[in-house]
This record gives structure tokens, C-alpha cells and sequence, in this order.
């Protein structure tokens, strides 16, 4: 991650506020040396009298920020921001923001930057930032199935707006984001002034052990619109240390068959080391797990939240039990000893 | 792209547990015998650098990674291969009993 590029995804709804999310991170002294790739760069409002225009979709902002509009494919973008960095034709920028359009899954987005040799090569994702209205934003999570994913990648909720949202409705919106995707702390944000440091940790953060209590929530579903989907928010808490092989073998096929339905899993697990491995994935994408020094709690049982649709935690639990099975007799069995 | 750049920066993430490489890539090989053993489909390593997937009509495929096997198999083995499958779970367990 050191000498990778980090690269902030900042999704949300349509009108939820990504915009001026990135205009007011661009206005904080912390974000200079971060490229920008906008939908529309004349959107985002930035002081033009300190804006020196490097061609008709760049400008570079007194702050050293630049400032690009996204024209097409990202990977493409992505592969000529690097190359113009390397040619002089940018500063040495150390970070991309990345704006999503607002009706975008964001989990492609996140697939291109972690399957693609090259740009996981220089690229890490280093925050995933998902903005919800505070007046609209229960009703779209009702209606539109794409603000659900989007609220599930999330590593950091930011609610948008709340000053102009009753605030019973504020906190209604907030419980059930929590609900929804229990690992990224929400967050109240007015006219995007936020700290980017509050953002920038993202995934480099711990787990934060509350989100990891045993869970099994319906968090969207008929109750809550019908084109949501019967989503689910539930943690697996597991006794005994898990072994990494069995995991990988039944985590692997699990992703392969279901990963559409798997829209998050994080945890950290216990693999008989002295500190825990992070685990995070979307979908069928999962970032390289992380090895923590040491456990954040007293509890050191692996927990994994899980996300998904249409899949229920027994199921999932069962599977991974008779996985785990599998792997203590693999184990049992001598080297050289067939096995099938 | 330099044609080597795939091979040398391909790294899945389930071989971030570098320790005992050797011995879990033995491990996982035994174990996707067994889940693959009703499905008509065997699983070989091939020099700790590749697997090699058979079925019974004599068709082979190299595969490189988990993911890879995983949709390379189901293609071998003409189903889905759901590991939320009751019927695969039950026969896991039957399998280690």
C-alpha cells in the first residue's frame, strides 16, 4: 500500500451530495497531491481565479489537486492519469478520488481496480465513501436497488443534507444505514466540509469490534420496498480458529456461485496467529487480506459480517462448517495419502 | 502492457497466507476432491504452480487460482456447483462422518 497509489471511491445516489462532497474536500489545505476524477468538472466548485488549465478536461487547483472530468471507461483513466504522471504532464500526485456516476454499481468499479494486473499494481483502494440524503434517502434505499449496494461497499455512511431532514427522520435513516451495512460508521456531513483524514482511513482501519456483535437483521426487503430485495446483515462468530485453506476453498466457491448476492463480507478472523487477518470483499471481489499485529479487543473469535440477498445465515453457516470439516480431515490425512 | 506483467503481478488474495505454501496448496487439492468427487470432476497440482482439472471425457484445463478452478470446474462438470447446496453440505458431512 505504501508505494501504491491510494485511490478514494466516493459513490451515492443520484442529488445525494458527491459533488459538493469533493468540492469541499478539495478546499481542505490536507488534499493536495490527490488527482480528481469527476463526472462534470463544471459541477464542482472550485475557485477558478487558482485553477491553471492543463487541456480542455484538466485543470490543476492552487492547492496542487487536479482536477479531471471522467470521459470514459475508468480503467482507461486510470491507465492515463499514470501515464501523464509519468510523463511531467501532472504533479506527483499520491491519491485519486474517484466520483461514481449516482446510478452506478459500485462493485464493477471496485473489480476493475483490483483484477486488473496494472492498476492493482499501482493502485490500492484505500477508502470506499457512500453519501446518502437525509430527506430522500429512505426512499431511495426503497426503490432503487443500486443505493443499496452502494450503502453496503461503504466504508464510511455519509448522511448529506441532515439540517433540512426532520430529525426523527435523520435518525431513522441512521439506524438503518447501521443496519444495513454494520461496519462503516455514519457519519453527518453539511455542505461537504468533513475532515478528509475522517475519510482517508477507510479500510486501513480497524474493524470496530461493535459492528462485529452477533447479528441476523432483515435490512431491506418487502417490508421495506419490493425492489430491494430480501437483503440481510448477519455475523458469523466462530469458536475455534479457522483454518485459512478450508476458508479460501469454501470462501472461493461460495463467491464464485453466490457473489451476486454476497454484496459485502468483512471480518477479522482468527487463524491461529497472534493478531487477526482482515478480511473484506464485495461480491465477487475480495481486497488481499491484512495480518494485524494484534487483536483490537479481548475478543478474539473470528467474526465475519456478511451482507447478501436472498441468502440466509444458516445456510451460510452450515456450508462453512461442513468446509471446516473437510479441512480437519485433510489434515488427518498423511502426506502422499490420496484424498479423494 | 509487458506480456510478463500478468504472470508476475497475478496474486490471488487467498494466497496471502504465504507461510506453508507448499503444504496448503496439498491441502486445498484434497479438499476440492472431495466438494468436486460427485460432480464427475477430479482436481491434480501440477508442480505447485498450476492445477489441473480432468473430467471423464478425457478434457483437461490448467487453471492458476481458486477462482479460476471454481468456473473452470462447473464448466467441466456441465452444473452448478453451489456450496450453499444442501445436498452438497449433507454429502460433505456423510464424507467426514
Amino acid at each position: 500500500m505504501a508505494d501504491r497509489l491510494g485511490v478514494v471511491l466516493v459513490t451515492g445516489f443520484l442529488g445525494s451530495g458527491k459533488t459538493t462532497l469533493i468540492s469541499g474536500l478539495l478546499a481542505h489545505p490536507a488534499m493536495g497531491e490527490t488527482a480528481v476524477l469527476v463526472n462534470e468538472l463544471g459541477e464542482v466548485a472550485i475557485d477558478h481565479h487558482l485553477v491553471r488549465q492543463v487541456d480542455e478536461r484538466t485543470v490543476v487547483l492552487g492547492s496542487g489537486c487536479i482536477c479531471c472530468t471522467l470521459r470514459g471507461d475508468l480503467q482507461d483513466e486510470l491507465r492515463d492519469l499514470l501515464a501523464r504522471r509519468a510523463r511531467g504532464e501532472l504533479a506527483p500526485f499520491r491519491r485519486v478520488v474517484v466520483e461514481t456516476t449516482g446510478l452506478a454499481d459500485p462493485a464493477p468499479v471496485l473489480s476493475t481496480l483490483l483484477g486488473e494486473p496494472l492498476l492493482r499494481h499501482h493502485y490500492a483502494v484505500e477508502a470506499v465513501v457512500t453519501t446518502v440524503d437525509a430527506v430522500s434517502g429512505s426512499q431511495t434505499l426503497d426503490r432503487h436497488p443500486e443505493s443499496v449496494k452502494q450503502a453496503a461497499v461503504a466504508d464510511t455512511l455519509l448522511v448529506t443534507k441532515a439540517d433540512t431532514a426532520a430529525p426523527a427522520d435523520v435518525a431513522a435513516l441512521e439506524a438503518r444505514l447501521r443496519a444495513l451495512n454494520p461496519v462503516a460508521p455514519v457519519r453527518r456531513v453539511a455542505f461537504g466540509a468533513i475532515a478528509p483524514g475522517d475519510l482517508l482511513r477507510g479500510r486501513t482501519r480497524d474493524v470496530p469490534a461493535a459492528a462485529l456483535a452477533d447479528r441476523d437483521d432483515a435490512v431491506a426487503g418487502p417490508g421495506h420496498g419490493r425492489h430491494a430485495g430480501d437483503v440481510r446483515a448477519f455475523t458469523l462468530v466462530l469458536d475455534e480458529p479457522l483454518d485459512w485453506d478450508a476458508f479460501a476453498v469454501w470462501l472461493t466457491m461460495l463467491l464464485h456461485s453466490r457473489g451476486l448476492d454476497v454484496l459485502r463480507v468483512k471480518g477479522l478472523l482468527d487463524v491461529g496467529a497472534a493478531g487477526p487477518v482482515v478480511l473484506d470483499g464485495v461480491q465477487h471481489v475480495v481486497h488481499r487480506p491484512r495480518h494485524l499485529e494484534a487483536w483490537p479487543d479481548d475478543d478474539h473469535r473470528s467474526r465475519i459480517v456478511f451482507i447478501t440477498r436472498g441468502i440466509e445465515r444458516e445456510a451460510v453457516l452450515a456450508s462453512l462448517e461442513a468446509f471446516a470439516a473437510l479441512g480437519r480431515t485433510a489434515r488427518a490425512t498423511p502426506t502422499g495419502g490420496r484424498s479423494a | 502492457m509487458c506480456p510478463l506483467c500478468g504472470a508476475l503481478l497475478a496474486e490471488h488474495w487467498s494466497d496471502a497466507d504465504g507461510a506453508g505454501a507448499r503444504r496448503g496448496r496439498v491441502l486445498r487439492t484434497r479438499m476440492v476432491r472431495r466438494v468436486l468427487a460427485g460432480f464427475g470432476v477430479t482436481l491434480s497440482d501440477w508442480g505447485g504452480t498450476a492445477y489441473v482439472l480432468h473430467d471423464g471425457k478425457g478434457r483437461a484445463e490448467v487453471v492458476h487460482d481458486l477462482t479460476t478452478l471454481w468456473s473452470e470446474a462447473e464448466r467441466l462438470a456441465g452444473r452448478p456447483l453451489d456450496p450453499l447446496d444442501p445436498a452438497l453440505v449433507a454429502a460433505l458431512r456423510r464424507s467426514d462422518g
